[in-house]
């Protein structure tokens, strides 16, 4: 019970990492400039990176035989554990932006108390990953800031982007019966406690952004039990090809 | 120079450490894995490295060459083990390899505090010693490094982030 409870969580942290740096890695090429087809990269570097721990420990927890490749390539759509806002569409520039200052300014709250876990490996990966996330939230900051105090295009642009992404924002906060007992027991986060303090982080840098919050809607929810949206089957077809076409080929 | 009197036979870490200190980092060649403070410990029988950043991809290369080079040495009884307690910090770099950074033209680290100085941004120009500095981008050729321009002597150069 408790093993299948471990991998559930596992793959939700290293599912979020996962395609939300399969995502960014779409950009690489194509960013709007190269520091920026660099910072993109980076970032998604180093959630593969994330990715491929947490994966690592589901794989362990499960005891039987699946690795972190495996767990990443030979896994069909509906057991993937990501919440939505990650699998959402690149868009444009300011899309990518919104979409990110969401996610690492909660990832960088998540992983501050995921340091304290009771299981060490997902402590020592939270304290080391957490460094980085503190640079992935500082860059979308300042990109919203610049955007939405940019041009009127800039501005309409990420006002646009951010309000597709506000609706995929109330997921990250939802804990279910599935994590309850890893809460009780130190290893996983209450993330809905993470809600406040978010919350203020995200009205600080809008504020700054000359920007207004969405209006709050009725939240977009599935993604923690399979139920996605229709576009991660797509990501997953170009991130999973060479695996399925060649199964267990090496490098 | 033959030296007089044998000198006692070093013990195994240090062999292994003056080894590894001939490992370059495979990304910044200038400076040793063990300047890099990758290498965490030796002991009879393994050798405990950690990544920089959790996403590093020079992490696979530099395990590769560290078996190359115990394997050469005749240590293929050693074996690796990778840790990621504590996290890796550019605390850990040693003073030659800071010293090896500049020299290369990669403005190293400031020493101590590596957490309350993540987000600070000045960097002293390898090339002149100018502080006079200014951010490109925080996100560089490699994960660990940023880009930085010298306002003085004008040339552009990489900044090891302080992590």
């Amino acid at each position: 019970m408790r093993a299948a409870a471990l991998f559930d969580y596992a793959c939700r942290l290293g599912d979020d990492s996962l395609i939300l740096g399969q995502r960014l890695s779409e950009w690489c090429g194509h960013a709007p400039m190269l520091e920026l087809d660099l910072s993109l990269a980076n970032i998604g570097l180093d959630l593969i990176g994330q990715a491929t721990h947490f994966l690592k420990l589901a794989g362990d927890a499960e005891g039987e035989g699946r690795d972190e490749d495996k767990l990443a390539f030979h896994r069909d759509v509906l057991d993937f554990r990501n919440c939505l806002l990650v699998e959402q569409p690149n868009g444009d520039f300011a899309q990518t932006i919104a979409r990110q200052f969401l996610f690492s300014n909660y990832q960088e709250l998540l992983f501050r108390q995921l340091c304290a876990s009771t299981n060490p490996t997902i402590a020592a990966i939270a304290a080391k990953a957490v460094k980085e996330v503190a640079y992935h939230s500082r860059l979308a900051d300042e990109w919203m800031v610049r955007l939405g105090d940019g041009t009127a295009e800039s501005r309409a642009r990420v006002v646009e982007g951010l309000d597709w992404m506000w609706r995929f924002a109330d997921e990250l906060f939802e804990l279910d019966a599935a994590i309850e007992p890893l809460v009780e027991s130190g290893i996983a986060c209450d993330v809905r406690k993470l809600r406040p303090e978010w919350d203020a982080r995200i009205a600080r840098v809008l504020k700054d952004a000359t920007l207004e919050a969405p209006k709050a809607r009725r939240g977009v929810n599935g993604g923690r039990v399979g139920r996605h949206s229709e576009h991660l089957g797509h990501l997953l077809s170009e991130m999973q090809f060479l695996q399925r076409a060649y199964p267990d080929s090496q490098w | 120079m033959v030296s007089p009197m044998p000198a006692a036979a070093p013990s195994l870490k240090d062999r292994v450490f003056e080894i590894l200190a001939h490992v370059p980092d495979p990304e910044i060649p200038c400076v040793s894995v063990v300047e890099l403070g990758i290498v965490r410990a030796v002991s009879d029988k393994t050798v405990v490295i950690t990544p920089t950043y959790t996403g590093c991809p020079a992490t696979i290369a530099i395990e590769g060459d560290i078996r190359a080079a115990l394997d050469r040495a005749g240590l293929s009884q050693l074996k690796i083990e990778t840790t990621l307690a504590p996290p890796w910090t550019t605390d850990w770099i040693s003073d030659a390899g800071r010293r090896k950074l500049r020299e290369y033209g990669i403005a190293p680290p400031p020493k101590g505090a590596a957490k309350a100085a993540l987000r600070e941004t000045s960097a002293e120009c390898p090339r002149c010693g100018s502080s006079r500095t200014e951010e490109i981008s925080r996100f560089g050729s490699t994960p660990c490094k940023s880009l930085h321009r010298c306002l003085d002597c004008r040339e552009p150069f990489d900044r090891f982030k302080c992590h």
